[in-house]
């Protein structure tokens, strides 16, 4: 599935704004990223497995706020970095 | 309380000083030369970045640890071992335990704090965190892992408050000293939460908090009253610390656990009300603080638009108005906790970065200020690193 990275993520995926990757959750789907970026995860994800306040994670444009959600192969996933501040 | 040894005392510096600069907004190295006259400021690193604390490994001299988070993206450590030339991330930043499912865990929002541990510890650090977390790490800075009870004793919790106990910047875990005699003997402050010792490696803690006031007569006795902003232990004298609190500045001198308020000493019409606190590398009765306003509405900004440090040579039995190069009026300024460090050259070097983005240094111990910088976004800290 494509995953579409935001601009304070890119240090981690070399620039790119999409990568490809797998996960039957998206938990899994987050792991796996962060195997092939490590620290990806922690960025974005907290300590007690929480989406982090300011980021919204969208699964074929529907906001996800549980990491157990399953992903279908073809499903595109959204990374957004939304309202922190100026 | 017994030391094993002495303590090994401050060398005076000779080299090139660099000033490690933490903003709201990315990281900066300033560049002296020899003389500390001419300084070259660095491009900025992580830009966009929020650095709360950059700090040189003053045992090998090469390796930076910074503090790092964004507005949007969760804590973590980044490490140059080249002098700030190339960075890592850490391969696990500090976080707290994950909790059972149904439970309310903590989560690290930033790291405040960084401290390099004894100079026989090779690449061991701690870390304090908001909310208040003591973190080590023994590689130098690559992994870290909670360390103490006090992250999850009871007691500590209760005393460490929510986060609308702390600063609005969130409730923090500052001041990470140890010995320079005892690598088991630390300290550490939280505001709010006190003052703490330990004596035996962290294992067990115990509040230091006699002496030390609290606002609108709040129980003394109790740690969460008390907002210690910054705790200095003097090199060549251990058993001496200042402190400047959110209630005034203190001294303490082992083996008494009474903090004595040397801030009743400072002019009235300025106060004892500040952030930051520098001892001398060499003189345990000279230090020096920047006072700020601390009356209604606490500004918290130079009393009356007019910056100045103060210094006191005798152990705080009397104070000294440091101003001369600063602006005469109307500057209102901020000096975080972090922002005002020293050097060890003769005279002692002083440094300090205001919120506005401005860095002054003094060659010679706050006689005489210049500025160095302008035009930096917000500055959070301020170290300097002897080359």
């Amino acid at each position: 599935m494509t995953v579409h990275i935001p601009s304070p993520l890119r240090s981690y995926t070399g620039k790119k704004s999409t990568v490809e990757a797998e996960g039957s959750t998206l938990d899994d789907l987050l792991r796996a990223l962060d195997q092939r970026y490590p620290g990806f995860r922690f960025r974005i994800v907290t300590e007690q497995e929480a989406i982090r306040q300011h980021i919204r994670i969208f699964v074929d444009g529907v906001q996800e706020r549980d990491l157990s959600v399953t992903l279908r192969p073809d499903d595109q996933i959204h990374i957004i970095c939304a309202l922190s501040g100026g | 309380m017994q030391r094993p040894t002495k303590p090994t005392l401050t060398q005076t510096a000779t080299g090139r000083v660099a000033l490690l600069v933490g903003t709201r907004k990315g990281a900066f190295i300033l560049r002296g030369d020899p003389t500390r006259r001419t300084w070259k400021l660095s491009a900025p690193m992580f830009l966009g970045h929020i650095i709360h604390h950059m700090v040189l490994d003053p045992r090998d001299r090469r390796t930076i640890v910074m503090a790092a988070r964004t507005g949007h993206l969760g804590p973590t450590i980044f490490r140059s071992t080249d002098l700030g030339k190339t960075w890592k991330e850490a391969r696990k930043p500090p976080a707290f335990p994950k909790v059972p499912d149904g439970q309310i865990g903590r989560v690290v929002d930033h790291v405040f704090w960084l401290t390099p541990c004894h100079a026989n510890e090779a690449n061991v650090w701690y870390a304090g965190t908001s909310p208040q977390g003591l973190f080590r790490s023994d590689d130098g800075g690559v992994t870290w892992e909670p360390f103490s009870s006090i992250n999850d004793d009871p007691q500590y919790q209760a005393w460490m408050g929510t986060v609308q106990d702390g600063t609005p910047d969130g409730p923090k875990l500052h001041s990470i000293l140890v010995d320079p005699r005892d690598r088991k003997h630390l300290y550490f402050a939280m505001s709010g939460g006190g003052v703490h010792e330990s004596t035996d490696g962290g294992k067990t803690f115990e509040p230091l908090i006699e002496g030390l006031d609290t606002v609108e007569g709040f129980d003394p006795s109790v740690a969460t009253f008390h907002d210690p902003h910054c705790v200095r232990l003097c090199a060549t004298n251990p058993d001496r610390l200042y402190q400047q609190n959110h209630c005034g500045i203190y001294r303490l001198d082992r083996p008494s656990n009474e903090w004595v308020r040397i801030g009743k000493n400072m002019a009235q019409e300025i106060g004892d009300i500040g952030f930051p606190m520098v001892v001398h590398p060499r003189d345990a009765d000279i230090a020096w603080v920047f006072p700020m306003d601390g009356t209604t509405v606490w500004p918290r900004v130079s009393p009356g638009g007019k910056p100045a440090a103060y210094v006191t040579k005798n152990a705080g039995r009397s104070w000294v108005r440091l101003d001369k190069g600063f602006p005469r009026a109307n500057s209102w300024w901020t000096v975080k906790r972090q922002a005002m460090t020293s050097d060890s050259h003769e005279p002692v070097g002083l440094y300090l970065g205001t919120t506005s983005g401005e860095i002054w240094a003094s060659r010679n111990g706050g006689t005489n200020w210049t500025c160095l910088v302008r035009n930096l976004p917000e500055i959070y800290s301020v170290e300097t690193a002897e080359l």
